[in-house]
């Protein structure tokens, strides 16, 4: 049932990045692109996502747990630390470079190009290395 | 190349985003972060959670193909770039999202529906540094 759930969820989310355009590399970049060939359909996006999820939230944090589970798994961490800027520069970087940022990426897998197979083949890798960094230095 | 200014199949697609982070919480309680849940079927593994991630991905895969076989609109993608690029990138990405716990729809979409002010550092962090790299890479070598 969870996995059904989730699976659904994945759907309705990767047809909302190929809906909106943000599965195309090049319209992510001209979003980005600000003083040159701008297309800023990527603010519409996050307007889009950001305000049905802030209802939605809001809405949702009213009760007292989730309808599935037993209790909400919230980030905990709220200070701004060092990671919270270096990790994030370097995703800015290479979003900035390739124009995919993790969701995109894995959403373009079927339609087969093979700079997207780099990408996420390399994406992984890098995961993987931040998260036994991540474990190593704690 | 130029890309068109697509206000309204954008909006839309943002609000199936949307869609589905509050369908994530609400049922689970779970922050709908794809970097989060990639994470949770990479090495250390634990292994409860990997059946509903593995899920979420196989349903973000299918997704043009359901859209292509639904409208019988072929999903059009531009990519450029070299595989070193794309690999650097990949490697650039795939660090910074899980040193920083998140990408855009953790922070960006999550993160800010929450006012996690945590996330929208975050979030304005990626976008300047991105917004910085596409201005280097198209405006300042050499161009």
């Amino acid at each position: 049932m969870r996995s059904v759930i989730y699976g659904l969820a994945g759907l309705i989310f990767g047809l909302g990045l190929v809906i909106s355009g943000m599965a195309d590399p090049a319209k992510v970049l001209n979003f980005l692109d600000v003083t040159g060939r701008w297309d800023p359909s990527l603010a519409f996006v996050m307007a889009g996502a950001v305000a049905v999820t802030m209802v939605g939230f809001r809405m949702t944090f009213r009760r007292r747990a989730p309808v599935l589970a037993d209790r909400f798994h919230l980030p905990s961490a709220t200070a701004i630390e060092s990671r919270i800027i270096v990790g994030p520069a370097l995703f800015g970087l290479g979003w900035g470079l390739a124009g995919f940022c993790p969701g995109p990426a894995i959403t373009s897998i079927a339609l087969g190009q093979p700079a997207t197979v780099y990408f996420v083949a390399a994406m992984l890798v890098g995961m993987v290395v931040a998260r036994q960094t991540a474990r190593l230095i704690r | 190349m130029i890309t068109a200014f697509t206000p309204w199949s954008s909006l839309i697609g943002g609000l199936l985003i949307g869609a589905s982070a509050v369908m994530l919480m609400l049922l689970y309680g779970r922050i709908a972060g794809v970097s989060g849940i990639l994470g949770r079927i990479l090495p250390p593994v634990a292994m409860g959670d990997v059946p509903s991630s593995a899920a979420f991905l196989v349903g973000l895969v299918a997704a043009p193909l359901v859209y292509q076989a639904a409208t019988g609109v072929k999903v059009i993608q531009t990519v450029v770039g070299s595989p070193l690029v794309m690999i650097v990138a990949g490697l650039a990405v795939g660090f910074g999202v899980v040193w920083g716990n998140g990408c855009t729809s953790g922070h960006g979409v999550c993160g800010i529906a929450r006012l996690s002010r945590r996330s929208m550092v975050a979030t304005l962090v990626f976008m300047v540094a991105a917004g910085l790299t596409v201005f280097v890479v198209r405006h300042g070598m050499g161009g």
